[in-house]
């Protein structure tokens, strides 16, 4: 159990815990989104780097390799991105149209108008 | 790298920049994920999230205003929080098996053997990738197919109706708007 | 935008190679990377730069909001369309071995095509329509 193994996950959970920071601390929806994609990203670098075999190439095969990376995990990400940008598009039209009923994107100045 | 880049995201204010930013982000990404070998998912995530997220996102901000609202620089209570849970998670790594080496389960796995040894005269694919996702999950990917569809179903109803004039006597009404 | 010469004359040279971009990455999608969510996405890409570049107005006019959104639904009907075209011939849902009586590695490329096809046709509807509703959001309010 070394640290140079692990260092990729602790970057992902960085990353993770910035996105998650954005989501919780910022005030802006449009900021909330931008968050959410950051913690979505660092989602598909965990997948990913799972499915990573050291001196392995990409899963096309080829006569000149035999050890490949892993391709389930590639699958499965591959799916979520676009699901992703689709959730995103989601999200900020809901921005928008919370935009034209209270005039602001920021949170507190929402919550003051519903009070 | 990306983390940096995350962080400059966190820090900026003017948010057409942070939409910039977010693309390069993405950029970024894909490059890893090529260094990764998941060359399929670095193509989807440079041109998605680099091309159509920027595009959407300065769309957005057209609409909505660019200048986020001035705030405390620190708050701590959430900064606490994270953390946290960073840690605990940091906690939880230690269990899983190192990265990049060949005997990790999740390749000894019988379902990827039989992927990455058969498909090739199962499907005479060479590219695992597509012949997994059309193939092996195709239910899996037909249902992203409807998921993305209904998010389309989705923006076409909030976005394409008129805007209604926001009348005195509905305003206590929260379905009226 | 619209007056600015080079950017005009730059687009209308450059759209059709990205199509026609995008039809590659979508046919070479068994071979190398790619596949029909990718060149879903690069075939909207090309359709939003030529909006940006010459206005919603006359992207409206090269295609309808219609018929990007049917494109939308008609890729679904396709991909569950195979799935019952294997069941007629016989075998489950999604079992492409059928689509071919002779082969079965012929009938796993055809439907592999044909299903890929129709990731393309909904990720592009899918994309242009969000594209145009966020572009056309302005003039509805106004």
């Amino acid at each position: 159990m070394n640290a140079m193994g692990l260092l990729n996950y602790w970057f992902v959970i960085v990353l993770m815990m910035i996105g998650f920071y954005v989501l919780i601390a910022q005030g802006n929806l449009v900021k909330k989104i931008v968050g959410l994609n950051i913690f979505q990203t660092s989602v598909f670098v965990f997948y990913i780097s799972m499915g990573k075999i050291t001196g392995a190439t990409a899963p096309i095969l080829d006569s000149d390799w035999s050890v490949y990376s892993n391709p389930l995990p590639h699958v499965l990400i591959l799916t979520a991105i676009v699901v992703g940008v689709a959730t995103t598009a989601l999200g900020l039209s809901l921005t928008v149209r919370i935009h034209e009923a209270y005039g602001s994107v920021e949170e507190d100045e929402i919550n003051e108008m519903d009070e | 790298m990306l983390v940096i880049t995350a962080l400059i995201v966190v820090r900026l204010e003017n948010l057409f920049t942070v939409a910039m930013v977010t693309g390069i982000y993405s950029l970024l990404s894909a490059v890893f994920f090529t260094l990764l070998d998941a060359v399929d998912v670095a193509f989807t995530e440079a041109a998605v999230g680099a091309g159509i997220s920027t595009v959407l996102m300065l769309g957005t901000l057209s609409l909505v205003g660019h200048q986020q609202k001035k705030r405390k620089t620190v708050q701590w209570f959430p900064l606490t929080i994270v953390t946290i849970t960073g840690l605990l998670l940091m906690y939880g790594t230690l269990d899983i098996p190192p990265f990049g080496e060949g005997g990790n389960p999740i390749h000894g796995h019988a379902t990827t053997v039989h992927y990455l040894e058969e498909s090739s005269h199962e499907t005479g694919m060479p590219n695992v990738v597509t012949s997994v996702l059309a193939s092996y999950r195709g239910y899996d990917t037909m249902g992203e197919t409807t998921v993305i569809f209904t998010a389309m179903v989705g923006v076409l109803l909030l976005m394409s109706g008129r805007k209604r004039k926001p009348s005195k006597d509905v305003e206590g009404d929260p379905s009226g708007r | 935008m619209e007056d600015n010469v080079i950017l005009r004359v730059a687009t209308k040279i450059l759209t059709p190679y990205i199509l026609l971009f995008a039809l590659y990455v979508q046919f070479h999608g068994d071979y190398g990377p790619g596949g029909g969510f990718q060149a879903g996405v690069i075939f909207a890409a090309g359709f939003v730069l030529y909006t940006l570049i010459y206005g919603l107005e006359t992207a409206r006019r090269v295609l309808p909001l219609k018929f990007a959104a049917l494109c939308g639904a008609l890729g679904v009907l396709i991909y569950a369309g195979v799935g019952i075209a294997t069941m007629m011939k016989g075998g489950e849902f999604l079992n492409y071995n059928y689509l071919d009586s002779h082969n079965a590695e012929h009938g796993q490329h055809l439907g592999i095509l044909l299903v890929e096809l129709g990731v393309l046709t909904t990720v592009f509807g899918v994309m242009v329509v969000i594209f145009y509703s966020f572009a056309g959001r302005r003039d509805i309010q106004s």
